[in-house]
């Protein structure tokens, strides 16, 4: 859209429709948003980038009040207003569809619509009618008023949603991830039908984690990493998708504030430089050598046995496989890294090595031996430790903090029939002051911080000496100190001769830890490259290979 | 209004939720006792010290809560596993019938070889019965609650057709068995008529205390019951647990119905079980799932099962009344536990 165009819809006032100013909002120990300041303006589509994670639900949340922020003010058409419920947002001109259509099957497109804005009293159908109609022919759609929504495809239900919108006289519609559900013509059927909106004058905030999508369709991007504002950036001179993927996954080469400008700045065409992104991973280079005494990249040690294997791992989903990866290894002594934007298979990945989930064809190997079929219990016999990013999923809140220690390892804590209570005892104190674990041995694990119960988890998983480790999302929700904790512990076991695989949607992290890193796209192995690769290179094959 | 978790409590805390429960179901009956003429304070100390104060009181007390230590046990160690067994009632009612049937056909054992077969015939019946629900929920994700609630009456209806079919008795003609081999009678305690039964289910309770917290299977089956996902990515079988645990269950429960049948009627009879299942569940919820709990609150409620008779002839109060207090009992006891670990906040508080 050029800025004649924008300048011509329908008389659209100059200021934004809805400012978001300085919005918090934190969840115990994690905050989710993070000052987040960002505006919609008449007649552009702003979209909000970001991992899962990152925290762009939890900001549409709050501005569709559907949850209330920690702090921070919201403003729709200049005017201050407080946002408590979704009646409250639609009431100041919001409009929202999500990922899952609140539709009522069994009801035509008129009855869901008057539905959606319905007050006690009589419907009058044959207005309503008539309202679909015209609102359908602002959206540029064709649409049965009458035809039941349990017979719309995906794509048509999309639009009934859209209606329901328009027919409360929405002037920002947020879209959550629209386009996932959607064929790539529907896709495009809904980009022009967006454009038609903001040629009128509304607004549109459009959530994705579609880099392409985002250079296609939208005036303005914001994007959110770790429920911050890494920066807001005009799209009017183009702007490639690998910047985009630096922003978005914080590779830090490419983030810096000197090559962007300040967050509110317009950047114009930053593409990525190739100088100062090498310059970077150099430096990293040259601090993991300082730190380990070996540079990650340089020609491989001795290559050693392996200690973890995946080859042909499938794990179907619904339409394409969600994991599919040829091989996937990770020797003895070594880190191996697997970045992807998060949806792209990691969890499936873990999931299949810890032995948590089925696989539809392939083998899996730990230390050389085959447990494709083989429960938990085996896994670890065989010296596998395991750190999920499930953290609560991982450890019974209810018991004690000594009796998760020794859950996984129960055979060996008995006297007779019974529990040995004291070696129990023992060995949780022993752990507690190994890893520093700020907890007594009878405390409940459900009352720890994250921090602490992710030590007790990577105590239980490290105390058996495991020679294959599936680390996952180590140091979601920590603190700093407690982070660099939990990479020291990687780097002692890699040292010790175990072989890591790290999974983290962090790829600062995973560069700077890892000798190889694995990238996962759509739930394919899209490229290896050694550690200390420069971040945009990493961020093209998270982005699906797509050129910067 | 919601509901929002509160911090780290004091272990008192617990305490005083229960005793805050028993204030309010006093307060909230109060006024049915005082409608149905009697003085509340004289009515509870009929339901709650009179059976105590006598011998024979507390013979019945014990004899009353004989069933519920079986049945409270049983409902205890299935929800414990995460598996929620609401057919004790039909479980101890197939036990019943396991243990008459040796009892009829093989009248002339010794009570060496007969008690010993009455209480096994009992416990395996027991555990087929709630074998079938077990199954159904590993094999095909069938809600127990559902199957093994209904299974209850059907267990209630194979007596009733069993004592006004093939089994009634050929004496009387009236629909029940015949009396069982003289074998068959659990010795007296002390000679009243409390039995060794008792004896028996303190037994267990012990046995499933000892269990639950010493043995690295009681660690496994509070696992696999808070937190299955966690209990699995731990390398514990959680369906093999829970379907062992359901089958303890029924054995438990089975084992109540047989001691009912050799201590106390000597015969089956269609009313045989006063609702000793169902009350089971009350016990095992209000005892926290906690075998020793449950022999507590099987005395409680066994002191009051006494009191409701006591106070229905001496203060003319309805008999129902006593299930009543235990009824309001068991809700304020669980609104007490909620309130103790999650406070109310009016909405709009942040």
């Amino acid at each position: 859209m050029t800025t004649e165009e924008r300048a011509a819809g329908a008389g659209a006032p100059a200021g934004p429709l809805v400012e978001l100013v300085g919005i918090r909002k934190a969840f115990g120990d994690l905050v989710a948003n993070d000052g987040i300041t960002l505006d919609v303006r008449p007649g552009e589509i702003h979209a909000l980038l970001g991992e899962n994670g990152a925290g762009k639900s939890t900001l549409v949340r709050v501005l569709y009040g559907l949850s209330r922020p920690d702090a921070g003010s919201i403003r729709a058409g200049g005017r201050a207003v407080q946002i408590a419920s979704p009646a409250d947002a639609i009431a100041a001109g919001l409009g929202m569809v999500t990922q899952e259509f609140s539709l009522v099957g069994p009801m035509t497109v008129t009855e869901n619509v008057v539905l959606a804005g319905s007050r006690l009293g009589r419907v009058d159908l044959g207005a309503a009618r008539e309202r679909v109609r015209a609102a359908a022919d602002r959206l540029g759609v064709r649409v049965d008023p009458d035809a039941f929504v349990a017979d719309l495809s995906v794509g048509e239900r999309q639009r009934v949603e859209i209606l329901k919108a328009l027919v409360g006289d929405c002037r920002v519609l947020i879209l959550d991830e629209p386009t996932a559900v959607l064929t790539p013509q529907d896709a495009r059927a809904l980009f022009t039908a967006l454009h038609r909106l903001t040629a009128e004058g509304m607004g549109v905030l459009l959530i994705t984690h579609k880099l392409h999508e985002v250079v296609e369709v939208a005036q303005r991007v914001s994007v959110l990493r770790r429920g911050r504002l890494t920066a807001t950036v005009d799209l009017a001179t183009p702007v490639s998708t690998r910047h985009l993927a630096a922003l978005m996954v914080g590779a830090e080469g490419l983030s810096d504030p000197a090559a962007l400008g300040a967050s509110e700045a317009e950047v114009t065409g930053v593409t990525s430089h190739p100088a100062q992104a090498s310059h970077r991973s150099q430096v990293r280079r040259g601090m993991a050598g300082a730190d380990e005494g070996r540079a990650p990249d340089e020609a491989r040690v001795p290559v050693t046995p392996p200690a973890l294997e995946a080859y042909g791992v499938r794990v179907d989903g619904p339409g394409r496989p969600v994991l599919d990866v040829d091989e996937v290894l990770v020797r003895a002594g070594e880190i191996v890294g697997v970045a992807g934007v998060s949806g792209n298979g990691q969890t499936e990945l873990v999931q299949v090595l810890c032995g948590m989930r089925p696989i539809d064809s392939g083998r899996v190997l730990v230390g050389g031996a085959d447990v494709t079929h083989a429960d938990p219990m085996a896994r670890i016999a065989l010296g596998l430790g395991r750190i999920t990013e499930d953290r609560r999923g991982s450890v019974v809140g209810v018991l004690s903090v000594e009796q998760n220690l020794v859950l996984e390892d129960l055979a060996t804590f008995r006297r007779g029939p019974f529990v040995d209570r004291k070696a129990v005892r023992r060995h949780a104190e022993r752990l507690i002051a190994q890893f520093d674990i700020r907890a007594r041995p009878a405390d409940a694990v459900r009352t720890l911080s994250g921090g602490t119960m992710q030590k007790v988890l990577l105590a239980r998983a490290l105390a058996r000496d495991p020679r294959a480790l599936v680390v996952a999302q180590p140091t979601r929700g920590l603190d700093v100190g407690a982070a660099a904790y939990v990479h020291e512990q990687l780097r002692a076991r890699r040292a010790a001769g175990a072989g890591v695989l790290l999974v983290s949607d962090d790829l600062d992290e995973v560069l700077s830890l890892a000798d190889r890193v694995v990238v996962l796209f759509e739930g394919r192995v899209a490229g290896v490259l050694p550690g200390g690769a420069d971040p945009g290179e990493v961020g093209v094959l998270m982005a699906g290979g797509a050129a910067g | 209004m919601r509901l929002v978790e509160r911090g780290r409590l004091p272990r008192w805390s617990g305490a005083l939720a229960v005793v805050a429960a028993v204030a309010v179901t006093a307060l909230l009956t109060a006024g049915p006792i005082r409608a149905a003429g009697a003085n509340p304070a004289a009515a509870y100390r009929r339901y709650l010290f009179t059976p105590l104060t006598s011998g024979t009181g507390v013979a019945e007390v014990l004899l009353a809560a004989t069933p519920l230590l079986f049945t409270g046990l049983a409902v205890a160690v299935a929800f414990r596993a995460g598996y929620y067994n609401i057919g004790a009632e039909g479980q101890l009612l197939a036990g019943t019938v396991g243990a008459a049937a040796v009892g009829i056909f093989l009248p002339d054992l010794p009570a060496l070889v007969a008690l010993p077969l009455a209480g096994l015939t009992g416990a395996a019946a027991g555990t087929l019965w709630a074998a079938v629900p077990a199954w159904l929920r590993v094999r095909g994700h069938i809600d127990e609650v559902v199957t093994t609630l209904l299974l209850n009456p059907v267990a209630l209806l194979g007596v009733q057709g069993l004592l006004n079919g093939p089994w009634r008795n050929p004496e009387t003609g009236f629909p029940e068995s015949a009396r069982l081999g003289p074998g068959y009678a659990i010795p007296a305690l002390l000679g009243s008529r409390v039995h060794w039964g008792l004896v028996l289910g303190l037994v267990a309770v012990v046995v499933v205390a000892v269990v639950g917290a010493r043995t690295p299977l009681g660690l496994r089956i509070a696992a696999a019951g808070h937190a299955p996902d966690a209990a699995r990515f731990s390398g514990i079988r959680v369906g093999r647990i829970q379907v062992g645990s359901a089958l303890v269950s029924g054995a438990l429960a089975g084992l109540g119905g047989a001691v009912q049948v050799t201590g106390v009627q000597h015969q089956l009879t269609a009313g045989i079980s006063h609702s000793y299942g169902y009350t089971g569940v009350v016990v095992a919820t209000l005892a926290g799932l906690s075998a020793l709990g449950v022999a507590a609150v099987g005395l409680l409620l066994g002191t009051l099962t006494v009191g409701a008779q006591n106070a229905a002839i001496v203060l003319h109060l309805p008999p129902q009344m006593g299930d009543i207090i235990t009824a309001l009992l068991l809700l304020t006891v669980v609104a007490a536990l909620v309130l103790r670990r999650y406070g109310l906040r009016i909405r709009g508080a942040t």
